[in-house]
């Protein structure tokens, strides 16, 4: 395996309604960014991969478009993933295992603003079964966050902690959407949104965009003082069929976190991409994460949630521990799908 | 045995708000004052209609300064659709063409009106016509076309990186 390391990374703010800029506006911000901290140039960046969706967008092919932010011309070697960046960037790993490019750049965006987040999340469904129904997403979550209560794995004060815990945490977080000290009992005093969640249990409805340049072996090492270096990832998939999963574990989780070596040493921070709070501790389960661990220090998808880029947030925050000497060992997750339908995990360590 | 399932009805509607961008929109507000604007690469010095929130080429923001670009041009390719189809908003034989407008480095894609489908050709000198100001929405339907200016054709090298 070669070595990859995330060298640069950059985002915008998350906002509830972006209404001056388009995506191609969002995208070339933080692209100029992160390819200037990897010290690359426009057109450097030996392979390129986005994630997006075009249902958000309501646009087709909004990609292509999106494509003038990173200037493909003279044409660049590219591709795209319909899934958050976070699989993207699982892409540009593997490409850079093929052995023959040293660098690659990263990208996602999403402004869930022009539409109606649920009822879009409902169209992605399995088109037979499942969308003609239209459960949306808040109500899907509500069944999985119904699960673990009803299971015993968390009660409904423990999930207000993880709120109140995450939107705290987000102070320190200037590109976070909701920040701010909560109460966990005051938090429960409002009424339920969907029963069994409250509006806390819920991710901030945000537009945002992301991108993340990774580099191998010396490239890494000339461009960034402290590469933070994949050494492990891995992703799997649970059955398509809602029906068919236990929607209080995540099997597919702990199956990643093995393949990418999570338990070879400690995780100093993990950043999981939880969109629900019972999500996180569905997720905390599945990766056997102690109390040694931090979770979420940026204030994670409760405090920012801007679809299609949350989980490259994730990769990206949890590299910047790296980058900044924080941390040794960092994890980053993140989800495609309903009710963590698709799992990514990552291992990030210094040196 | 009952008869196999052929065919599964699920009806999807959904209703989006598009924002159209910093760039774009200081574009279409100037359509509805019968002006166009463009902006000019600070890298490659191309001058963009619309101007752009990048250039493909440079990955750089085509902001400033923004130029007033004439209403004239010139046709580089142009087809005539004969077919009629469905949601068709004008009665066929008509022209869609695309116009360099003069001054800018990328052309526009319109139509070419005011002469008869034979007589438009690549090189064609053409301006537009615009809506009364109150048929305008933003968009660039305030042109209502492209017609002749009657000037000599263009010289093919003017047009020669566009063909």
């Amino acid at each position: 395996m070669r070595e990859v390391a995330i060298i640069g990374f950059a985002q915008t703010r998350s906002v509830r309604r972006e209404v001056e800029r388009d995506e191609v506006e969002l995208v070339q911000q933080v692209v100029a960014e992160a390819l200037a901290q990897a010290g690359l140039k426009r057109g450097e960046a030996g392979f390129t991969c986005s994630g997006s969706c075009d249902f958000l967008t309501g646009r087709p092919f909004s990609f292509v478009g999106a494509l003038d932010a990173i200037g493909a011309w003279p044409p660049v070697e590219e591709s795209h993933v319909e899934m958050d960046g976070a699989f993207a960037l699982y892409e540009a790993w593997v490409r850079l295992q093929h052995g023959d490019l040293d660098t690659a750049l990263v990208y996602a965006f999403g402004k869930s603003s022009p539409g109606d987040l649920r009822r879009v999340l409902t169209a992605q469904l399995d088109p037979y079964v499942v969308a003609p129904l239209g459960p949306d997403a808040l109500a899907l979550a509500a069944l999985q966050t119904r699960a673990v209560l009803d299971a015993g794995l968390a009660t409904e004060r423990e999930l207000a902690v993880i709120a109140a815990m995450a939107r705290g945490r987000a102070l320190d977080n200037p590109f976070a959407q909701v920040r701010g000290r909560f109460d966990p009992d005051t938090l429960l005093e409002a009424p339920y949104l969907l029963e069994p969640l409250r509006k806390h249990d819920c991710p901030p409805i945000s537009d945002g965009a992301a991108a993340i340049v990774l580099a191998v072996g010396d490239a890494a090492r000339r461009a960034c003082a402290r590469p933070a270096w994949i050494r492990g990832i891995d992703h799997r998939i649970e059955p398509q069929s809602l029906g068919a999963r236990d929607l209080t574990r995540s099997v597919s989780t702990t199956l990643a976190a093995q393949k990418a070596g999570v338990g070879d040493g400690p995780i100093e921070v993990a950043e999981l991409h939880a969109p629900f709070t019972a999500q996180q501790v569905v997720l905390t389960r599945a990766l056997g994460l102690g109390l040694t661990t931090s979770i979420n220090p940026s204030g994670g998808p409760l405090a920012a949630n801007p679809m299609m880029v949350a989980g490259l947030l994730r990769l990206g925050e949890a590299a910047r521990r790296i980058h900044s000497g924080e941390a040794q060992r960092v994890l980053a997750h993140a989800t495609s799908g309903p009710c963590l339908q698709q799992n990514l995990v990552a291992v990030l360590e210094a040196g | 045995m009952s008869a196999p399932v052929t065919e599964l009805r699920t009806p999807l509607k959904l209703d989006f708000t598009v924002t159209a961008g910093v760039q774009l929109s200081r574009f279409l507000t100037a359509l509805l004052e019968g002006r166009i604007v463009g902006a000019r690469c600070a890298v490659c010095a191309r001058v963009y209609v619309p101007p752009r929130g990048a250039c493909p080429t440079c990955a750089v923001p085509v902001v400033e300064p923004l130029l007033e670009i004439p209403d004239t041009g010139t046709v580089t390719t142009f087809c005539v659709v004969n077919i009629p189809f469905e949601g068709q908003k004008l009665v066929p034989p008509y022209v869609c063409a695309t116009v360099l407008l003069d001054g800018a480095d990328v052309p526009i894609f319109h139509l070419v009106g005011g002469v008869t489908p034979a007589d438009v050709r690549v090189g064609l000198r053409v301006k537009a016509r615009w809506l009364p100001v109150d048929a305008r929405t933003p968009s660039l339907t305030c042109i209502e076309f492209f017609e002749p200016t009657g000037e000599p054709d263009a010289a093919p090298e003017t047009i020669a990186g566009h063909i």
